[in-house]
């Protein structure tokens, strides 16, 4: 057993479970930019992206076409979500909005078990051969379209950010909403188009992910967790630190548990975030003030 | 001076290399009102923040009564006979205007957590003086009959008020007063300028920072006035409103009568 | 800053700090409750009033942090787990008497809260719920991983109950005056609490820090205070269950249930004395109504919470006041 090699595998799964973590991670940032809140429904929308699409896919045969509905259709949940839960709010502020997202979590959760099931789905990767050995390594296709997707999507989301008007209305309302309204935003469209893009961030996250870990109505939380502590980890608010924590902290399981132990795999990511809090609230990219007293 | 209430000494702020208070130095004297005055950027907040123990300094010594108090947090300093009010408000608005002044009398109790969790004769005795002693305070400031209702729900002067009257609760020797007069129109100003007077007459050393300069000038024994971080005058009422350079600094700046 | 109400329905009272007409309706409230083991039709029925008893003393004790401390915690759930252990496992592997595991309990929940709350506690409101979250998780991860100890996802099997030398309290009926007393107790000194100085300093604290500090109140400390008495409390229910139970198993404690206690403090009426009564009758009864429909249980509290954070934030305990200020609109 070459140790080289393992090390590569690894970091391919790493890498690939981290892409996952920074999707999920880049949902929270964004909620988190418009409202300054912990969106706690995050994770459900990971769930449910998985299980439409197998549903979809069981429906029509057509990975590519299930998922896309699937995360169109989760876009959709969010949008309703955020006009039924958070537009409604007299005085909302961060904490406020963060225990309304907790029980929308809560009903999501309950809608999916309900409407979706509590079996575990899932339906086969996007390439039809599932691994590939490469320079005695083997990978599991699917990860290579995790990473590859998610590249994708980020690059979408940098050109979006950076270049969109859209996209710069929603920076500035983030960073000053008197302001933004003042030159015309309109600052409760930027908090919708936020839950959006959470939900298809989410979506995409889950519809990418069920080939290889199944999909089940219970593993919203541990996402949503995972995700969260991501965040914080690259620093919350910051979507470069979106990548770099979903990165470090896949990285960190996938040799933490490796070299470690599997068993407290799922620990880990507690551990991290609440060592970034006591440690280093602002996490790598981030700024203090948002979290200290 | 070693008979100094308060004394500042070189005290400098800089908020990452802008200069808000450089090298400033004076004293306030007990039973002495005295006013910090200056343009808008002058440094007043700052100075006072700091002496507050919100902020920290740059560098220098703030002392009062002869100990060292510019690294102590705020609520030290309290302890140790500092009060003071806001300038944007920082009363208790879910609690009744009774039970504000009642907190204000916090440091005169003694109860402990096992005397609070067993609801001992000792503690009992305790609530019944300070709700006395509060009842008393807002009796003077002619706020007792509202010490049931919720302090959000007063208008903003009688707001001002009660935050004074929480600050005198805690029984201070010098009392910080941060723009009391702001935001009221002039008879409710007069009024606050009123008790103030009252207070000092009976001995209460007051620190404050004030525009209302109708106020300043007819209340205070010693006026500093501070432009770009500096002082640029110290004296009473006639030697400030004449001094160049404090009418210099004032161009263009409205409100002096 | 404030997201559910704070102590507006019980501030007026606490202004007259020697009527003790709180502490009596307390006490007629409580022993009228006694007549339980008397009317109830089964021991089923008793056995759920003995784990409202115990709900009560977790969710008045969480209100007394979130309602009137202002800090919302994620991880309570995870200090009734750790006094539910303590207490069992000196009974179990160390043969102690559930009297000594008791105030064990108590006391090793309030140490824990002491060492975690130092660094949590130095954090941002939404920052300090995410910590104690983060916390409540590890101390599921510790209560399934160290089966040697804790029996691991099987449970702690083999709990002695509670017992007065030969005579134990190991059937409902014996057990009910015990978790009543106990539970009569916590709401007492809850109670207490908030009249006194100190209650009156960690209210303030929670309204307004800045204000406090001004008077001398040392916030930090008024913060943690609150903290581990409140944690200290949900390790006491910890120990009840454990030996009303005769056994834990760690997804009692989970993360999920912490927030759940979150929910019912919510639904019960935050920043109110008797919201928690409220919230824990919801909590212990409505499984029970819904047992068939055990599903739409989850979807029930959900919806409830989000029902009272966005129409009604006072909850369930605030609708007598919300009605009286209704009718009190009315022109003469």
């Amino acid at each position: 057993m070459h140790t080289g090699s393992a090390v590569i595998q690894l970091l391919v799964a790493g890498i690939g479970t981290g892409s996952i973590y920074a999707l999920i991670a880049l949902g929270f940032n964004v909620v988190f930019k418009s409202t300054g809140a912990m969106n706690f429904a995050q994770g459900e929308w990971v769930v449910m992206g998985g299980m439409t699409s197998a549903l979809l896919f069981a429906a029509t045969n057509n990975i590519l076409l299930a998922c896309l509905a699937a995360v169109l259709i989760i876009i959709v949940v969010g949008i309703v979500s955020e006009r039924l839960v958070i537009w409604p709010l007299r005085r909302p502020n961060a904490l406020l909005i963060t225990l309304v997202s907790i029980g929308l979590a809560i009903c999501t959760r309950s809608l999916v078990m309900l409407v979706l099931g509590k079996k575990p789905v899932g339906y086969p990767g996007f390439s039809s051969t599932a691994t590939l050995e490469v320079a005695g390594i083997t990978v599991q296709t699917q990860t290579l379209w995790i990473i590859g997707v998610t590249l994708v999507f980020l690059i979408a989301m940098h050109l979006f950010f950076e270049r969109s008007i859209m996209g710069k209305a929603l920076r500035a309302a983030a960073a000053d909403r008197d302001a933004a309204a003042i030159v015309g935003v309109r600052v409760e469209t930027t908090v919708m188009l936020s839950f959006a893009i959470a939900a298809l961030a989410g979506a995409l996250a889950g519809a990418i992910i069920t080939p290889l870990t199944l999909s089940s109505y219970d593993q919203g939380a541990m996402f949503g967790f995972k995700g969260f502590s991501a965040a914080m980890l690259g620093g919350v608010g910051s979507l470069p630190g979106a990548i770099v924590g979903g990165l470090a902290l896949g990285l960190l399981e996938a040799f933490g548990s490796f070299y470690i132990s599997s068993d407290f795999k799922d620990a880990i990511a507690f551990a991290v975030l609440l060592l970034i809090l006591f440690v280093r609230p602002s996490g790598f990219l981030g700024r203090a003030d948002v979290v200290k007293v | 001076m070693s008979d100094s209430l308060l004394r500042v000494e070189s005290l400098n702020c800089y908020f990452a290399g802008l200069r808000a208070v450089a090298e400033l130095s004076f004293d306030v004297q007990p039973g002495e009102i005295k006013a910090v005055i200056g343009p808008n950027g002058a440094g007043k907040s700052t100075l006072f923040n700091m002496i507050a123990g919100v902020t920290r300094p740059t560098s220098g010594e703030i002392w009062f009564d002869g100990s060292r108090i510019d690294n102590l947090p705020t609520f030290r300093r309290a302890r140790l006979g500092i009060a003071r009010t806001f300038q944007n408000l920082q009363i208790f608005r879910e609690m009744t205007v009774l039970e504000n002044v009642m907190v204000g009398r916090h440091m005169q109790g003694q109860s402990s957590v096992m005397g609070a969790l067993l609801y001992t004769p000792a503690m009992r005795a305790e609530n019944r003086a300070m709700t006395e002693t509060a009842l008393d305070l807002l009796a003077r400031f002619e706020l007792d009959t509202k010490a049931q209702v919720l302090a959000g729900d007063l208008s903003f002067g009688q707001m001002k008020v009660l935050e004074l009257a929480r600050a005198l609760a805690s029984k201070p020797r010098l009392l910080l007063l941060d723009e009391p007069a702001a935001g009221l129109p002039q008879a409710e100003a007069e009024h606050i300028g009123q008790i103030i007077t009252t207070l000092n007459r009976d001995g209460m050393t007051v620190l404050l920072v004030e525009h209302n300069m109708r106020m300043v000038m007819s209340l205070s024994h010693d006026i500093l006035v501070l432009n770009n971080g500096l002082r640029i005058a110290e004296g009473d009422a006639d030697h400030v409103r004449r001094h160049p350079d404090v009418l210099a600094a004032y161009l263009g700046d409205a409100e002096y009568a | 800053m404030t997201v559910l109400p704070m102590n507006t329905a019980v501030t007026a009272r606490a202004a007259r700090p020697w009527h003790l007409s709180d502490h009596a309706r307390l006490l007629i409230v409580w022993f009228a409750l006694l007549v339980i083991p008397f009317l109830a039709p089964n021991a089923y029925v008793v056995s759920l009033a003995n784990m409202m008893f115990i709900n009560i003393i977790l969710i008045a004790s969480l209100n007394l942090l979130m309602g009137y401390g202002g800090q919302i915690s994620l991880g309570h759930a995870g200090f009734y787990g750790l006094g539910a252990y303590v207490s069992g496992v000196l009974g179990v592997k160390f043969g102690l008497s559930a009297w000594v595991g008791l105030p064990a309990a108590a006391l090793i929940t309030g140490l824990a809260a002491l060492l975690i709350g130092i660094p949590v506690l130095r954090l941002r409101g939404l920052y300090l719920s995410m910590a104690t979250l983060g916390w409540n998780a590890i101390l599921v991860v510790l209560f399934n991983r160290l089966v040697d100890i804790t029996g691991g996802p099987n449970g702690l099997l083999g709990v002695r109950p509670f017992s007065f030398g030969d005579f134990a309290l190991d059937n409902d009926f014996r057990q009910f005056p015990l978790v009543w007393l106990v539970a009569l107790l916590v709401m007492l000194a809850i109670l207490n609490f908030l009249r006194s100085r100190i209650g009156r300093a960690v209210r303030a604290v929670a309204t307004n820090e800045l204000g406090a500090d001004a008077v001398g109140i040392d916030s930090f400390r008024t913060k943690l205070l609150v903290f581990v008495l409140t944690a200290g409390m949900a390790g006491i229910a910890g120990s009840l269950y454990v030996h009303v139970n005769q056994f834990a198993s760690p997804e009692t404690f989970s993360v999920s249930s912490s927030i759940l206690l979150v929910v019912m403090v919510a639904i019960g009426g935050s920043g109110s004395f008797w919201g928690p009564i409220l919230g824990a009758a919801i909590y212990t009864a409505v499984p029970q109504v819904l047992l068939d429909y055990e599903d739409a249980e989850l979807m029930l509290f959900g919806l409830a919470m989000l029902i009272v954070l966005i129409v009604s934030p006072t909850g369930l305990a605030g609708i007598p006041a919300a009605l009286r200020r209704r009718f009190a609109r009315r022109p003469a």
